[in-house]
């Protein structure tokens, strides 16, 4: 057995900043173990000192700080949290970080930049494919990954292969529309 | 969630030795194997799965799915929900898993889950995942507050006085109407069990739900071949379109030859407190003529030890109406 969890020894991570875990350290009388963890993210790679309760979204957000990913149910159930593992969408929050060493993460801030979208996020500008934006980087994270999905040609096909993304607001069918344009384009 | 260690089991021996360390593998397990995560992980957040060790099984060497010498296939325990569903040799062999499987949660979970994990799914009934709240599944003895409460999405066959949670399986379904049989890896070596025996009912002890004991370690499931002609089909009713829990389901394989009703299979989903094999709708069924009288006749019979409870009546019809439409599809001419 490899074991890789439970060392109180571990050094502190040293190539990310991360205040909130060491304020939390200063003040907690027993600090609760961390386990390091190396992690690519976006083509980089991170070590860590993690909690081995920490889900791969915690670590992307609260110690990567890549807060384009979103927190909503943290129960699998709404979508917001959805990045890509070795190119396959995935739901953050029910996955420990510990388990994706090795692995390649993609984030929503690792597809395009402000300079250059992902011809899936310029499709969602164009069809105003959301209202207030909160689940709009899981909508994006899925849309991009079933690209390459055997999803029918049908928009029947699209919602169905999107429906482990909620939209509170209602942006269903400019989302749908985003994406089959892209479809149509490739 | 509570404080864990977290390791990773290099090979299936490892997983084994480890596991074997807890004192049960039903409720309130020591140790935990994780897989997708997709339950384990969500039950830990509301601490009704609290373990001290969780080992991560997800690199272990059995995410494949390979053709059998006697025609049947074998799928590894680690292999995803949506490589499973997509894998040519289960859409042309065995249409009605596929079904299943892409019938249940999402594109996103389906790219987590794993057969094993599957397998050992845990109910959605709300007051087993609502520590506030008495569950003899989580607490023996403590009682059911479900029996008297939201019991809407209970199921009707397989109850007992302890507890009247249902089995969320869509895939289980599929592979009860396949005559699946689990293969577990323990310390006392390997065993094989067929997917009616592998599923306790709750009786009195409803913290039991499967045969599996500490250390033991699913590594595949096989399906025979099915016979020559046969048919199958998988009809998931549900509150919303997609991504939701069945309130009634019918896993069904069919083969008419002459006229007549030569091999079915019947298993129900959403109504029961484990996968419903129902041997009681295939009696119905054999050597029968396929027709609307028939399909009512095997769907009375599956149905007829059904005890809804005050919310939930309405799945005996609902029940009775998927198994019928499930067997037309199947046996449709044209």
């Amino acid at each position: 057995m490899q074991h890789t969890a439970s060392r109180p020894d571990a050094p502190a991570n040293q190539t990310v900043s991360d205040r909130r875990d060491s304020e939390s350290r200063s003040t907690s009388p027993t600090p609760p173990p961390t386990m390091s963890v190396e992690l690519s993210v976006n083509g980089k790679t991170y070590s860590l000192a993690l909690d081995p309760r920490t889900t791969l979204l915690d670590a992307l957000r609260e110690h990567l700080h890549l807060t384009g990913t979103k927190k909503g149910c943290d129960h699998g159930q709404c979508g917001a949290c959805t990045v890509h593992v070795n190119g396959r969408r995935v739901n953050a929050c029910l996955s420990l970080a510990g388990t994706h060493e090795g692995d390649e993460i993609t984030t929503i801030e690792g597809i395009g930049s402000l300079a250059a979208l992902h011809p899936m996020q310029q499709s969602f500008v164009e069809c105003d494919g959301y209202q207030c934006g909160y689940c709009t980087s899981g909508q994006i994270m899925s849309a991009v990954a079933l690209l390459d999905e055997p999803v029918g040609p049908a928009d029947a096909d699209v919602r169905e292969a999107m429906s482990g993304n909620l939209c509170r607001c209602g942006a269903y069918q400019n989302i749908v529309t985003a994406i089959q344009r892209v479809r149509e384009k490739a | 969630m509570e404080l864990f260690q977290l390791s990773r089991a290099n090979d299936v021996r490892d997983a084994i030795a480890a596991g074997a360390a807890s004192s049960g593998a039903a409720e309130g397990a020591q140790v935990r194997f994780l897989a997708g995560g997709t339950t384990l992980l969500d039950l830990m957040k509301l601490n009704v799965e609290r373990p001290g060790r969780v080992i991560d099984i997800s690199r272990l060497p059995l995410n494949q799915v390979e053709a059998t010498a006697d025609g049947g296939v074998k799928i590894g325990a680690t292999v995803r929900n949506a490589d499973l569903a997509t894998h040519p040799l289960i859409r042309e062999r065995y249409a009605v898993l596929s079904q299943a499987l892409l019938a249940g949660a999402s594109a996103q979970l389906r790219n987590m889950a794993t057969t094993g994990g599957n397998l050992l799914q845990r109910t959605r009934c709300v007051y087993f995942r609502d520590t506030t709240m008495p569950c003899n599944k989580r607490t023996p003895g403590a009682g059911c507050a479900a029996i008297d409460g939201f019991n809407r999405t209970m199921a009707i066959l397989g109850v007992s006085d302890a507890c009247i949670a249902s089995n969320p399986s869509d895939m289980n379904v599929a592979l009860a109407a396949l005559d699946a049989t689990i293969h577990i890896e323990g310390v006392k070596g390997s065993r094989s069990v067929p997917i009616d025996a592998f599923f306790l009912l709750p009786g009195t002890t409803p913290q039991r739900e499967t045969v599996i004991e500490a250390g033991d370690l699913i590594t595949h499931v096989t399906l025979p071949p099915q016979p020559e002609g046969s048919r199958s089909f998988y009809l998931k009713l549900r509150d919303r379109a997609s991504y939701e829990f069945a309130l009634a389901s019918a896993a069904v394989v069919v083969k008419v030859a002459d006229g007549r009703i030569a091999h079915a299979r019947v298993a129900l989903g959403g109504v029961g407190t484990k996968p419903w094999h129902s041997t009681e709708a295939e009696a119905a069924l054999a050597d029968a003529v396929p027709d609307a009288a028939t399909f009512a006749r095997a769907a009375d019979a599956a149905l007829a030890g059904a005890q809804p409870q005050s919310q939930n009546g309405f799945k005996i019809e609902l029940a009775r109406r998927c198994l019928v439409h499930a067997l037309t599809q199947a046996t449709r001419t044209h």
